[in-house]
């Protein structure tokens, strides 16, 4: 039965990747399109005096120019999709996000015009033909600080600039009693830096609308195109959704960033039936610095107790949580239920506070980016672990040990209650470090590291996570916040001949899905992979979809495959019953097709799926057609865990880190196709790595972005890593029908401590007790703290 | 990302080329300085000259008691030479550091310091390797010394209506030794500092020494107080810890984001003695 | 003004008549529909826009297409001959070094450009012969196994 699940299948999708032939939106090219640019703010805050238009709009072959005046005061501009409330109840603060700036510019790279033009060339000139007044103002870009009182406002019409306060956990007396009666407390103060996505493809938008069906089409960078449909037509244009189609073509990454709804995604829709041409936009790197979501950017003081034993008695975190000057659709959700609610980790901590004040700032906005919360969770946890452990001058391994939760497989035994909110599905967390152990021969590390002589210092760092994933179910999420349900839909259309269309509201943009997916379906009917194709990302061609984030894609959107291959196989056992003169429940079904128990009488999938097309000898009361549409709302988050390793070197002379081993065991479930759950795992583990080591957002005081570009921003490149040591346990989701977990996050999510501990580690053992080193920990940094 | 427009002209010989020179006109080379500036638009000609077609500056040869490299030549020409590894081996090593396999496909030694950005390798190697760079201009050629070509941050010796024809290299004595070593900005991968030392030996002591730095200062510069003191001196590991005290005499330190003033200082100094080290 | 160039495109003539500024990247995928080269960055630094310019691996990005008249370029489309993948592609496939395909196209033709001077790259060669090539999603891994793949096929 499991020809395809578990075998490292190769991708279906790669040919045309290989040869040139992906469509991304920007190679799409309409009749008579013409191409947007969008003048933004250079200023972080500043108000509009003027904007003189009348040049540029002179120059042959522009179209159009468009100001926030163009748009009628009925569009306020894209909405939030997640609501979080204050603590006394009040309903977190929520400006409007205006497509183009109409008086007041909040963030460097606010959209303030849109030129339109026969080429992006002309769009390009005449852009520098436009003059805009502006008066200057203070701005403020740390989260902390823009909470302070007398810090410049990011909405003046908003008291101060805190967007909302949030508590999770037990009482903060009972946190704060359990600490004082601690034998140790860890205590630290962090930042858990900006990050900015960098999906290879810089996000793309084409806007259509045709005349003759009164029909909009959007053609978009996206990783949920009925959700892009959902929030731009109901909450931002206000058109109806059955006259919009979004496509989501080929998208080259996502991770995170082409979750949300974008303004120029709703400007080129809206002025493409008012210009009457199609019009592309699709960003330059540098806009997309400024731009795309960004993510993290929290800063932290922690505190964790343990008794005599080294058990952890308590944990009480703050954390001040940067939302940029405008709310992206799921911002408010990351520092909170995405964060707060994984800060039990794999202990058995009995007393959690967290505490949250997410604030506005003159930045660009902050969303969810690979792991979401999770990451910062993880770092919160592990980094204060690793250092216990220093302090306490215990085994950060066997602290860990000690305070795992016991295993539990939610099947015979319960899923694990934790202290903030989130009930475990099932989990077995000594395996995965004892295997990470074995694998990076700890013993032997330690003696190489306490003999070491070679003017480098040696350090190992660990990190055991958990992630919530799935980001499900709807009633779950509804009560946190979500103003969306959270399932995923999925038909299998199964043609007459036997072979089998599926559509999925999954978006694949470099997943696999279309090998994954096809893998549990010609599994399940037993028939071979090449007669599945898998279908995605048009909104005319999938009835409805949620889109792909939160590792969800295979335990929610492969989940709803399933229950629709099996409403087509129980109506194809009536059928194949009727043609064998059986009852159905005399039949069995193996490698595609029906048999009569214990005879060799058997009709084939493919016979049966004829028959429901040409139903002349029929079953009676049975409808012809063999097509189910069903949609998955599972019952949980699932949840994956890890134990990660890394082992560095640094120079002491100048600080520069060498990555020298990273080794990865994860527990991600029930595995469909092994080659692609690692690659999920290595791109992740890269974007967590980089986290630690390279990558970091900059804004100056006036709210510049310093290093928006490649130039001076450090993406990690193929010379900054060693090969991936990676290995997995399997503890399957004991509550969907594939036992799958997700993969996506796991290496981001897991990553990013393990380093920082491991450079910790190899600072003390050189004698320099340090608490931290800021991300990115640049050789400077490292070096300055070798200097005491 | 597109340039604001200008007219093109291709040039076939270097004649052609001065020729063409004239008022809002600049000279296009491999490009890998000059278009990404044309692109981020902090650069806007009337007119590029192309002399990227110009076989006669391309080539790397023999001149005797020098090698002579054409302004043209790419920075994987000048990796891949072999008599620059066996004369001025530090040529080699620091064209295999330069951008990637790509630029280095396109980018040229005379595109590079012509440009003159403070964080390019170059600099620091010519100084080093006491090279004479060759300028055509309409009444003629000139020769400028390395050490008077680099004046400034972006700044050099040429002049308007000037083209970087040839790069001479002396070819190194017996008992020479030459190598570079860089400390990279991480992004962008240029020189936060590059140390390009070239040492001849009289015996089992240092004849003379020429240190050249780049991405320290605002452009790149001798460490002749090091040079000096390390001459008539052996060159082992007391030498290099006694004499390499302050590479950084007499420059203004740059500081950014990625170095401080104080850390490039250090740095400057530990490349220093690592060049220096490579070659005792 | 309109510059007339001529240009070999993965063995077809192309002739055309161009601005100065438009770059070699932007001719490709807009004149001659060939989206296969890729735009990542406004720098040089990404190399998704990679093709082959007279048999070197180039960033089409920082070249003007007039440049390149008279000179004969290699795109992602012109790898595989008759269908049948180039050893680079197929090394890509088997060994899963590709995820979202977008930075594809440019990580083949700097690989194959590599095979071409060093036919048997260690690891660390493959990796620093990357530098100038950024993927964001497989974290370089199965990238490095691929160009690996490919070696072993085409000695």
């Amino acid at each position: 039965m499991t020809k395809y699940i578990g075998k490292s299948v190769k991708r279906l999708e790669d040919k045309r990747f290989l040869t040139g032939q992906g469509k991304y939106t920007d190679d799409i090219k309409l009749v008579n399109m013409a191409y947007a640019y969008i003048l933004r703010s250079p200023y972080a805050n500043a108000t509009i005096n003027n904007i003189d238009i009348s040049e540029a709009k002179a120059q042959p072959g522009v179209a159009a120019i468009y100001t926030g005046a163009d748009i009628p005061e009925s569009i306020a501009g894209v909405p939030c999709g997640w609501q979080v409330n204050f603590k006394n109840g009040d309903i977190m603060k929520e400006p409007p996000h205006p497509l183009l700036v109409r008086k007041k510019v909040r963030h460097v790279g606010d959209g303030v015009v849109m030129i339109v033009a026969d080429s992006r060339a002309i769009a390009k000139d005449a852009s520098e033909l436009i003059d805009i007044d502006y008066d200057i103002h203070d701005a403020v870009t740390d989260p902390k600080k823009a909470a302070e009182p007398g810090a410049p406002l990011v909405h003046e019409e908003l008291p101060s600039n805190v967007c909302f306060d949030w508590e999770l956990g037990n009482p903060k007396d009972e946190v704060a009693a359990a600490l004082a009666s601690a034998a140790h407390v860890t205590e630290l103060d962090f930042t858990n830096q900006r990050v900015v996505p960098n999906a290879m493809e810089p996000r793309s938008a084409i806007g259509h609308y045709d005349t003759a069906y009164d029909r909009y089409t959007l053609h978009t960078s996206t990783q949920n195109p009925h959700l892009t449909r959902l929030l731009m037509c109901a909450f931002v244009l206000g058109i109806p959704e059955h006259k919009v189609r979004v496509v989501g073509p080929d998208v080259g990454g996502g991770f995170g960033s082409k979750i949300f709804h974008y303004t120029e995604e709703a400007l080129v829709t809206y002025f493409s039936k008012i210009l009457g041409r199609p019009i592309k936009w699709t960003a330059d790197r540098s806009e997309a610095f400024l731009t795309d979501a960004h993510g993290r950017d929290h800063v932290t003081n922690a505190k964790m107790g343990f008794d005599a034993n080294g058990k952890i008695v308590a944990l009480q975190a703050y954390t001040y949580a940067n939302m940029g000057a405008y709310l992206s659709t799921f911002a408010p959700a990351v520092p909170t239920y995405l964060h707060g609610t994984l800060l039990q980790g794999l202990y058995t901590t009995p007393k959690i506070n967290v505490d949250v004040t997410a604030t506005f700032t003159h930045t660009n906005a902050v969303d969810a980016y690979r792991g979401a919360g999770r990451p910062e969770a993880t770092y919160l946890l592990e980094r204060l672990l690793d250092l216990a452990a220093l302090e306490m001058k215990v085994d950060p391994a066997e602290l860990r040990f000690k305070n795992f939760i016991p295993a539990f497989d939610g099947v015979t035994q319960p899923g694990y209650q934790t202290q903030v909110a989130l009930q475990y599905d099932s989990g077995n967390y000594e395996p995965v470090l004892k295997r990470a152990l074995e694998m990076v021969g700890y013993e032997a590390f330690r003696q190489e590291q306490a003999n070491q002589t070679n003017g480098k210092l040696l350090g190992i760092g660990f990190s055991t996570y958990i992630e919530a994933c799935g980001i499900a179910p709807s009633a779950v999420v509804g009560a946190l916040g979500a103003r969306a349900g959270l399932f995923e839909s999925a038909q299998v259309t199964v043609q007459p001949t036997g072979k089998v269309s599926v559509y999925t509201g999954s978006h694949s943009h470099g997943q696999g899905h279309e090998t994954t997916f096809a893998q549990v379906v010609a599994d399940k009917l037993g028939i071979p992979i090449e007669d599945v194709e898998i279908i995605h990302g048009d909104s005319d061609r999938v009835a409805f979809g949620m889109g792909t984030y939160g590792s969800r894609s295979l335990a929610v959107g492969g989940s709803a495959i399933v229950k629709s291959l099996e409403k087509v196989l129980e109506k194809g056992a009536k059928i194949a019953a009727h043609l064998l003169e059986a009852s159905a429940d005399d039949l069995e079904y193996n490698d595609g097709k029906w048999t009569v128990k214990g005879t060799d009488k058997s009709v084939a999938f493919g016979d049966v799926s004829l028959t429901a097309y040409v139903p002349h000898n029929y079953p009676e009361g049975i409808e012809p057609g063999l097509d189910f549409s069903s949609f998955y709302d599972p019952t949980n988050f699932t949840y994956p865990f890890g134990a990660h390793i890394a082992i560095v070197e640094i120079d002491k002379e100048t600080g520069a880190i060498k990555l020298k081993r990273f080794i990865a065991v994860d527990d991600v479930g029930n595995v469909i196709n092994p080659m692609i759950v690692d690659g999920q795992i290595h791109g992740g583990l890269a974007q967590g790595i980089g986290q630690a080591l390279h990558e970091g957002a900059m804004y100056d005081e006036d709210g510049q972005l310093i290093n928006g570009s490649y130039m001076d921003y450090c993406m990690p490149r193929a010379d900054d890593f060693p090969s991936f040591e990676i290995d997995r346990t399997v503890t399957p989701c004991p509550h969907n029908p594939l036992g799958v977990k997700g993969a996506g996050e796991a290496g981001t999510i897991g990553s990013t401590p393990a380093v920082v501990n491991a450079v910790i580690d190899a600072l003390w053992k050189g004698g320099h007790e340090v608490k931290d080193i800021k991300m990115p920990m640049t050789p400077e940094r490292v070096w300055n703290a070798m200097q005491d | 990302m597109i340039p604001t427009s200008f007219d093109y002209k291709k040039a076939n010989s270097v004649e052609e080329a001065l020729s063409m020179l004239g008022d809002d006109t600049q000279i296009l080379g491999g490009g890998h300085s000059l278009i990404p500036a044309l692109k981020l638009r902090l650069n806007s000609p009337g007119t590029l000259v192309d002399i990227s077609k110009i076989s006669s500056i391309k080539e790397i040869s023999d001149g005797g008691d020098s090698i002579a490299i054409g302004g043209g030549a790419t920075h994987a020409s000048i990796a891949n030479d072999k008599s620059l590894d066996q004369y001025c081996p530090m040529m080699g090593q620091a064209a295999r550091e330069i951008g990637d396999i790509q630029v280095r496909n396109v980018g040229t030694i005379g595109g590079s310091i012509a440009h003159a950005d403070p964080a390019a390798d170059w600099p620091a190697i010519l100084l080093a390797a006491d090279a004479r760079i060759v300028v055509q201009n309409k009444n003629g050629s000139r020769e400028i010394a390395a050490d008077q070509f680099f004046k400034g941050f972006f700044e050099t010796a040429l002049e308007e209506g000037e083209i970087i024809t040839a790069i001479h290299i002396p070819k190194s004595q017996k008992n020479s030794n030459s190598c570079y070593v860089k400390f990279k900005q991480p992004a962008s991968r240029f020189a936060i500092v590059g140390v390009a030392a070239a040492v001849e030996m009289d015996g089992s002591v240092v004849k003379s020494a020429r240190l050249g730095l780049t991405g320290v200062g605002e452009f790149a510069y001798r460490a002749t107080a090091i040079e000096n003191a390390l001459t008539g001196k052996p060159l082992n590991e007391t030498t290099i810890n006694e004499v390499v005290q302050n590479a950084t005499e007499n420059t203004n330190v740059m500081s950014d984001h990625f170095a401080s003033e104080k850390y490039r200082a250090h740095l400057a100094n530990v490349y220093l003695k690592r060049a220096l080290r490579k070659l005792g | 003004m309109a510059n007339k160039i001529s240009i070999n495109v993965n063995g077809k003539m192309h002739t055309g008549a161009i601005e100065a500024r438009k770059l070699l990247s932007d001719y490709l995928r807009e004149d001659l529909s060939l989206t296969g080269t890729h735009i990542g960055c406004d720098t040089s630094s990404c190399g998704a826009c990679t093709i082959h310019l007279d048999g070197k691996a180039v960033k089409s990005c920082t070249i003007l297409a007039v440049q390149a008249d008279g000179c004969s370029v290699t795109t992602v489309e012109g790898l595989a001959t008759n269908g049948e993948l180039h050893p680079i592609q197929e090394g890509f496939k088997e060994e899963h070094g590709l995820q979202c395909g977008f930075c594809t196209p440019g990580m083949m033709m700097t690989a194959t450009d590599l095979l071409k001077s060093n036919p048997n790259p260690s690891e660390q060669e493959i990796r620093d012969a990357l530098e100038g090539n950024f993927c964001r999603c497989t974290g370089y891994h199965n990238i490095v196994k691929s160009i690996q793949y490919a070696a072993k096929k085409m000695a």
